[in-house]
């Protein structure tokens, strides 16, 4: 599949915004969110900041971004659709908590509706996160993501970036929120785990489809000798692009060390650290990550093969 | 709404000959010309006369070498050429992902249909569909689709002979039929009784409506029919003598 700039940004950011909103929301219901207007406001803006980036650039690749908001009309059979309900729910608890974290003396919230609007805004992140999981996930033609190994790498890969971005948001901040750090280093790990999964899954097995049932002849060996046209066309370019087998590995090893062991090795080794260099260990881990996320999430775009590539020569997809 | 309806009065698709068809792209020709200015026009092109040209088309020939198949006879392999077009599913995916309401299937007739108004291009459609039938139109920014020429079919401005898709009514080798295969005893269902029409990728759960029709087993009898043996050419009386002194 072709890797959309706009999209790869826009999975990555919202998720890691919806992390930190997790995050936020399960440190709010353990009462363990420290009330400070700095912290407070900064997290907010750029939890809702990448949200919102994210959400924008994804309406960059729509051919008719003006009539957008028709996308939330058809709930009862398109993810595309919750997804796009369940990103605007969102920002009603989101909004709340934030504005009852960051100003608690003019927002007069009562404690237990503080407490309540953690965990909702929590549960609509993660919902969101979900929504966006299931797109790709219930997509039968391609087998790189039609599979059990997409959500949950989704899910837990938004988690632990925004976890990340918190740890380094609190250090700049001063405001330690209580074991974050071993927090992000178990995420990372999980993070690995279930990517680690996803990739010896799409490895060794393959779909169904072959040229022989995509021609209605199964059994025989079909190979094609002539395209359609000379050129490529619309469905070569969005559905049949091609990584090269050595690029594929080179940016998967990118991805391992760069998204989740040199994060997490920072992350556990700045807890020995002076306070300074603790902060620039946190905002370089986060830096590191970054960069990795967004490879593993090219990769997630641009080694999934569709079956209508088996109509131009692919043997299997 | 893009939830599937229940059940469509009808099931209107084609049905497509693999033995007959020669490749000669005739169906692909006619089906752009009749649909660029039809239901979904324009079939936008792009650099139409220059390198890399583009362009929207409802319908693709694809050339393919096939062995291990009855069809190939004694012959190790044979050619095959198969025309790749939207084959209206019963249970599309392209409609139940879209978003807003714009890609449908008709209770009607079952025919798969894009409302161009209210399409916003996500492309997300077009990757539901693993045999390639939608295709984007970047300068419209909408997607695009065969609308099975339902501007031609219940046309009553046409002769009633010619009320069937641009494809079919082009198609020189009759490769191409057109029906409601709903209908058990309808000229399509007893062609794909007869000649064991097969779904493309029925793996996938899509069940298309439109059928293939598997080319036929080749019977062997292409060295029972030898070419009859050169004989040297002899001539007498003037030309037996020219060719005497020419052959000098």
């Amino acid at each position: 599949m072709n890797p959309a700039l706009s999209v790869i940004f826009f999975t990555t950011a919202s998720g890691a915004g919806y992390g930190i909103l997790v995050m936020l929301g399960a440190y709010a219901a353990l009462g363990r969110l420290p009330q400070s207007m700095w912290f407070g406001l900064t997290t907010m803006v750029v939890a809702l900041g990448l949200i919102t980036a994210g959400l924008l650039s994804s309406t960059f690749h729509l051919g008719h971004p003006e009539r957008a908001w028709r996308a939330f009309s058809q709930w009862r059979s398109s993810w595309l659709s919750r997804e796009g309900i369940m990103a605007l729910a969102t920002y009603v608890p989101a909004l709340g908590f934030g504005l009852a974290w960051v100003f608690p003396e003019s927002v007069k919230v009562p404690l237990y509706l503080l407490g309540l609007l953690g965990p909702v805004m929590a549960v609509c992140a993660l919902g969101t996160i979900y929504t966006t999981a299931m797109i790709y996930r219930s997509l039968k033609p391609i087998h790189h993501w039609y599979n059990v190994h997409v959500v949950p790498a989704y899910l837990v890969l938004g988690v632990m970036t925004g976890a990340v971005l918190l740890f380094a948001l609190s250090l700049l901040f001063a405001e330690p929120l209580k074991f974050i750090a071993p927090i992000s280093g178990l995420l990372l790990a999980a993070g690995l785990t279930a990517k680690w999964r996803y990739w010896s899954f799409v490895d060794s097995t393959a779909g169904t489809s072959t040229p022989g049932t995509a021609t209605g002849l199964p059994g025989a060996q079909v190979k094609s000798i002539e395209w359609p046209h000379t050129e490529a066309n619309y469905v070569v370019k969005e559905m049949g692009f091609q990584i090269a087998r050595k690029h594929a590995g080179r940016l998967r090893t990118i991805a391992i060390w760069a998204g989740f062991v040199v994060p997490a090795v920072m992350i556990e080794f700045s807890i020995l650290m002076p306070a300074g260099v603790q902060v620039v260990l946190a905002v370089c881990a986060a830096l590191v990550m970054a960069l990795g996320i967004i490879t593993e999430r090219w990769l997630f775009f641009a080694e999934a093969k569709h079956t209508v590539t088996l109509y131009y020569g692919a043997e299997k997809a | 709404m893009t939830s599937l309806p229940e059940k469509t009065g009808k099931k209107l698709g084609l049905v497509i000959d693999l033995d007959t068809c020669v490749g000669c792209n005739a169906c692909v020709t006619n089906c752009k010309e009749w649909n660029t200015g039809g239901h979904m026009a324009p079939l936008t092109d792009l650099n139409a006369y220059g390198a890399e040209a583009d362009g929207v088309w409802f319908n693709r020939v694809h050339t393919y070498e096939v062995a291990g198949h009855e069809s190939c006879g004694a012959a190790p392999s044979r050619t095959m050429h198969f025309p790749r077009s939207c084959l209206h599913c019963e249970k599309p995916d392209c409609v139940t992902v879209c978003p807003t309401g714009a890609s449908y299937k008709r209770a009607s007739d079952g025919i798969v249909l894009v409302n161009e108004d209210m399409c916003i291009g996500c492309k997300l459609c077009s990757w539901a569909c693993p045999y390639g039938a939608r295709e984007f139109d970047v300068f419209e920014g909408v997607m695009k689709k065969c609308t099975l020429c339902i501007d031609r079919i219940y046309n009553e401005n046409l002769a009633e002979e010619d009320r069937v898709p641009a494809c079919v009514a082009t198609c020189p080798t009759s490769a191409r039929h057109f029906g409601d295969l709903s209908d058990p005893n309808s000229d399509v269902s007893k062609l794909v009784k007869s000649r064991g029409g097969v779904d493309l990728m029925p793996e996938l759960g899509y069940q298309p409506t439109n059928k293939y029709l598997p080319p036929r087993a080749r019977k062997d009898t292409t060295a029972a029919m030898p070419a009859p043996e050169l004989k040297p050419v002899t001539a007498d009386g003037f030309l037996g003598w020219v060719d005497k002194m020419l052959s000098r």
